[in-house]
């Protein structure tokens, strides 16, 4: 599998990346490049091989259903930009 | 009972699949421990988690993985014992982490059914598609600056679960009537309260037509149908958009249409198109959650008697008709109201006085049953007193109407206004005598063969007893006197 320059300008902008016309011809062929040593991982035949989320042989931690967090607003808030009666005010967005 | 839409060239058919966002109750969010209640100030229940600060971890809630257990069962489900959360990739303002934990190729549940009750008394079987775990997003507010919107993240994280339907449904009522039973097998789990109005429970409907016994059409997603009245109007309304654009020649584009209630109409949601590119991926930061049989199981204890099984019980034990019982089981806390007066006692009468005295003076008053001030074994007291004759059905109109201004206990009241049915048969002879010597005419008119006037005689020596005499004792005196 291989990607054209087109792909990477939609990749990048779906990940709000900006990337001008130089950045997509540089970056086209080194995606390229890592899509090609996927596709040699690919060759190998993994039918009979459960999928493999982690090598320590843990189970996902759960936690308990209780009140330990939040009641912190002034954290929450303060690197915002802009901030009112305790809301983000941010540009306006709306259908 | 079919649904179609009658066009210029022939009839067409709607194909409707739902999808459900449920707010699973819990006291915490799904990955965080900040609270999940309504209406707090803005963003006091957000932790740095809900935030998406660099570097906090989600850790799962139990109890929300339990409720979505919980759910599967009820809608006869099959429990997946592997499930992976996923990342949905998607930009904005009340999104802080940029992407949505999800479920997407291993939900926590799979397939399932809902059988559902159409307003002609039959039932349907509405599949399950599946059921997934997610977070909810934040809350913009768009409408107190005229450039700018205001972001609280306290819904942020929240857990949500997600409900996917068959395109098994096939009219607007059908629609209804899958969101409302499906609401109240949620209620009745106690997984989610079903609230629409505070957006605890939101629908989405896909939409497509096609000529009956044709393939599926292309589909819309009409999001922003948040009630029953709005899920049967959206159903009409772009149905019969479809059905005009493919009759004009044109096609269907596949996109996200918003309901505008106001005006009636659905219209594009452009903007999302390019948003629709997900890119999902196993979260690095979850392992996928393993489920021991042991754990559903235990699950499985837990289940209330559902809505459908009570419903039969109830015609089966109490001879209750369907749509009685129907009534009775919509809300847990009436049905269980119910049981509690019936419990011992005539079970048409309970229902009698449940639906038609009760649930009618309450809705009236814009009230539920959790609201009555008539305790069900007052209500129960009270059909006690009709069974054993101290007091007459009629007068009991008017104790119950006394009951519901006071609360106060229907003996009481028999007591405290003199009402006890009178069975003394002297007593009601002596009035019987007094109105049959007072009407010679219509006893004469009743003799030569006017049967009717029967009725003229009990309302007077009712009236005369004011109302307190027995109806049964009445009829016999009166029988044996006038055929004299």
């Amino acid at each position: 599998m291989s990607i054209d320059k087109n792909t990477v300008r939609k990749v990048a902008s779906l990940a709000r990346l900006e990337i001008d016309e130089a950045g997509l011809e540089k970056m086209t062929p080194k995606l390229n490049g890592i899509l090609q040593w996927i596709e040699q991982l690919q060759a190998l035949n993994t039918d009979n091989v459960e999928p493999l989320a982690n090598v320590a042989n843990i189970e996902l931690k759960l936690r308990a259903d209780a009140l330990t967090d939040g009641n912190c607003a002034d954290k929450v808030l303060a690197n915002a930009p802009e901030t009112t009666a305790g809301y983000f005010v941010v540009p306006k967005v709306v259908e | 009972m079919t649904y179609q839409i009658q066009g210029e060239q022939g009839t067409w058919e709607v194909v409707i699949g739902m999808e459900v966002h449920a707010q699973v109750i819990a006291e915490s969010k799904l990955f965080s421990g900040a609270a999940a209640s309504f209406g707090a100030e803005p963003n006091s229940q957000v932790s740095l988690v809900d935030a998406a600060m660099p570097g906090m971890l989600p850790v799962l809630n139990e109890y929300c993985v339990e409720q979505a257990i919980r759910t599967g069962l009820g809608l006869n489900a099959k429990i997946n014992k592997t499930s992976v959360f996923e990342r949905k990739n998607y930009f904005y303002p009340d999104l802080p982490q940029g992407y949505q934990i999800s479920q997407f190729l291993h939900p926590i549940v799979g397939k399932g059914e809902i059988e559902i009750d159409l307003p002609d008394g039959t039932t349907k079987t509405i599949g399950i598609t599946r059921l997934h775990l997610e977070q909810d997003a934040g809350k913009s507010v768009h409408d107190q600056h005229p450039t700018k919107s205001y972001v609280d993240l306290n819904r942020s994280g929240c857990a949500l679960m997600e409900i996917v339907s068959e395109p098994d449904i096939r009219s607007p009522d059908e629609a209804t009537a899958y969101l409302s039973k499906l609401r109240m097998i949620l209620r009745y789990l106690d997984t989610c309260d079903g609230n629409m109005e505070e957006g605890s429970m939101r629908a989405d409907v896909n939409i497509s037509v096609r000529k009956p016994g044709a393939g599926y059409g292309t589909r819309c997603e009409v999001k922003n149908v948040n009630s029953l009245k709005a899920v049967q109007q959206a159903i009409e309304y772009e149905a019969q958009r479809q059905v005009e654009i493919i009759e004009g020649g044109g096609k269907i584009d596949q996109e996200t249409r918003l309901w505008d209630p106001a005006k009636g109409e659905t219209r594009s949601m452009r903007s999302k198109e390019e948003a629709h590119d997900y890119r999902y991926f196993p979260d690095p930061d979850l392992l996928p959650l393993h489920l021991a049989d042991s754990w559903i199981e235990r699950v499985r204890e837990t289940l209330p008697e559902l809505p459908d099984q009570k419903k039969h019980r109830f015609m089966k034990d109490f001879g209750l008709s369907a749509y009685d019982a129907n009534v009775l089981i919509a809300e847990r806390a009436r049905a269980d109201y119910f049981e509690i007066v019936a419990k011992g006692r005539d079970g048409k009468m309970a229902a009698n006085w449940v639906l038609n005295e009760l649930l009618g003076a309450l809705n009236k008053d814009g009230k539920s049953i959790t609201d009555s001030v008539i305790a069900a074994g007052q209500l129960g007291a009270l059909i006690d007193l009709i069974s054993d004759n101290t007091i007459s059905g009629k007068i009991a109109k008017d104790v119950f109407a006394e009951m519901y201004k006071s609360g106060k206990d229907p003996a009481e009241i028999v007591e405290e206004k003199g009402l006890k049915q009178v069975t003394d048969t002297g007593a009601i002879e002596k009035i019987v005598d007094e109105v049959i010597a007072e009407n010679p005419d219509n006893v004469a008119a009743y003799r030569s063969g006017k049967d009717k006037l029967f009725g003229f005689f009990v309302g007077q020596v009712m009236k005369k007893s004011q109302g307190k005499a027995n109806p049964n004792i009445i009829n016999e005196l009166l029988k044996k006197k006038l055929s004299l």
